[in-house]
């Protein structure tokens, strides 16, 4: 069991990252990343909307007709993104002004339909909900990489405004990296998304082939099945 | 029950479509209650805070109750009035200009005797880096109105520097400081001709 848990973490955060690997939810990943602290914002809010959407569609999936699945599955998407737009907006007033715009396109999401669809749908209620949780930061993770490196470059600085999103304590994440940046517009600009995600994937891939041809080198002690 | 033979009925389709799409909106329409008093309070609040930061002076009044609506420069325009011992000291309102990327919305005070209280830019779309230097938190630039009348600077020089006016241009951005003072001029322009409406002091023409 516990291994099956290990697997979803691997394969969420790393192998099959929603961003990186599915390329899944471009949508909202290209309009937010402007900064890193808005990635970060946006991962949190999918992370919850995943978790308790997977959960939610997991534990009607006995009841649930295949024929008619994709309308209930979208009904219910897009009533707990409303709810928790609803629930910022009275409730967190100041976070809402930061991500306001965004929230509504977590529905546009298609990673949270993608996730239903095949995991919540065929898994019991414990390990889907583990599923929206480690898909839902591996999402949090792109987001924030892509938006750490857009804002590197393009304004010099690193989570900038990190305070209105968690808080006046962690206003010791706000960093000005490069003194006197004259800023580079095309990486705030949305070309600037396409280009840091596109080679966010290449890094990745490079990364992969290398543990490979790593694994491949050293012997296993198990003979590997061919 | 045995849902395995029941998932493929049509019948049951349509009421498992129904059935979520009943429990669903119920959830809504619950949430929405509840939060519509907390969301209507917070807006009041952000409200509140773009009125007070371009009306430094002294007013007594709710300001969000005391409002008048005329006719402005782009269609109604509603008029919040601060009031010290029942006369009105300042008028706050909005004014749109065209930026470079979409609509500019500008929040304006203007004191009784017509001199600018203030000018606070609250919604605009335009270029990070370039366009964005309106906000106060990225130049200095949105101070220049302050203090500013219809008669000073002359009608004329009511326009950026490139068209021969006073206000500060940004280097490549010409448009969206051109955009925010054309609206703020708007707004003068608005506020000599509704005068006596919007100060409240009945119809001397």
């Amino acid at each position: 069991m516990s291994n099956l848990y290990a697997r979803i973490t691997r394969d969420s955060l790393w192998g099959n990252n929603i961003v990186f690997a599915q390329t899944l939810g471009l949508c909202p990943t290209m309009a937010v990343t402007s900064t890193a602290t808005n990635g970060l914002g946006m991962g949190l809010a999918t992370t919850a909307v995943l978790v308790a959407s997977n959960m939610l569609i997991s534990s009607i999936r006995h009841v649930v007709s295949e024929e008619v699945r994709i309308p209930v599955y979208i009904v219910i998407i897009a009533t707990l993104v409303t709810l928790v737009d609803v629930s910022i907006n009275a409730w967190a007033h100041d976070l809402y002004k930061v991500l306001g715009l965004y929230i509504a396109l977590i529905v546009a999401n298609c990673a949270v339909l993608g996730r239903a669809e095949a995991f919540a749908a065929k898994n019991p209620v414990l390990p889907s909900g583990m599923d929206g949780l480690m898909m839902g930061l591996g999402f949090t993770f792109a987001l924030t990489t892509i938006g750490a490196v857009r804002e590197i470059l393009g304004t010099g600085t690193l989570f900038a405004d990190a305070h209105l999103l968690l808080g006046s304590a962690f206003s010791f994440m706000e960093m000005k990296l490069i003194p006197d940046y004259k800023g580079f517009l095309l990486m705030v600009l949305p070309p600037g998304g396409f280009l840091a995600v596109g080679f966010l994937i290449a890094v990745k891939r490079i990364i992969d082939r290398r543990s490979a041809s790593i694994a491949e080198t050293v012997p296993v002690a198990a003979p590997a099945v061919s | 029950m045995n849902f395995k033979k029941l998932r493929g009925e049509i019948y049951y389709q349509a009421a498992l479509l129904g059935g979520v799409a009943l429990v669903t909106t119920a959830a809504l329409a619950f949430a929405n209650k509840l939060t519509a008093g907390d969301i209507a309070a917070a807006q009041a609040r952000d409200m509140q805070q773009s009125l007070i930061q371009v009306l430094p002076g002294k007013y007594d009044n709710d300001l969000l109750k005391d409002t008048v609506v005329l006719n402005g420069p782009n269609g109604e325009v509603t008029v919040y009035r601060a009031r010290n011992a029942g006369r009105v000291e300042a008028v706050v309102f909005k004014v749109t200009g065209n930026g470079y990327a979409g609509p500019i919305d500008c929040m304006m005070g203007i004191d009784r005797n017509g001199h600018i209280t203030g000018v606070r830019v609250i919604k605009h779309k335009e270029t990070p880096g370039l366009g964005d230097k309106i906000e106060p938190a990225k130049s200095q630039w949105i101070y220049a109105f302050d203090g500013k009348s219809l008669g000073d600077p002359p009608a004329e020089k009511w326009a950026v520097k490139k068209d021969g006016g006073v206000f500060d241009q940004f280097a490549g951005a010409t448009i969206t400081p051109r955009g925010v003072v054309k609206a703020v001029k708007g707004g003068m322009d608005f506020f000599e001709k509704q005068r006596s409406k919007l100060l409240d002091e009945g119809d001397k023409s």
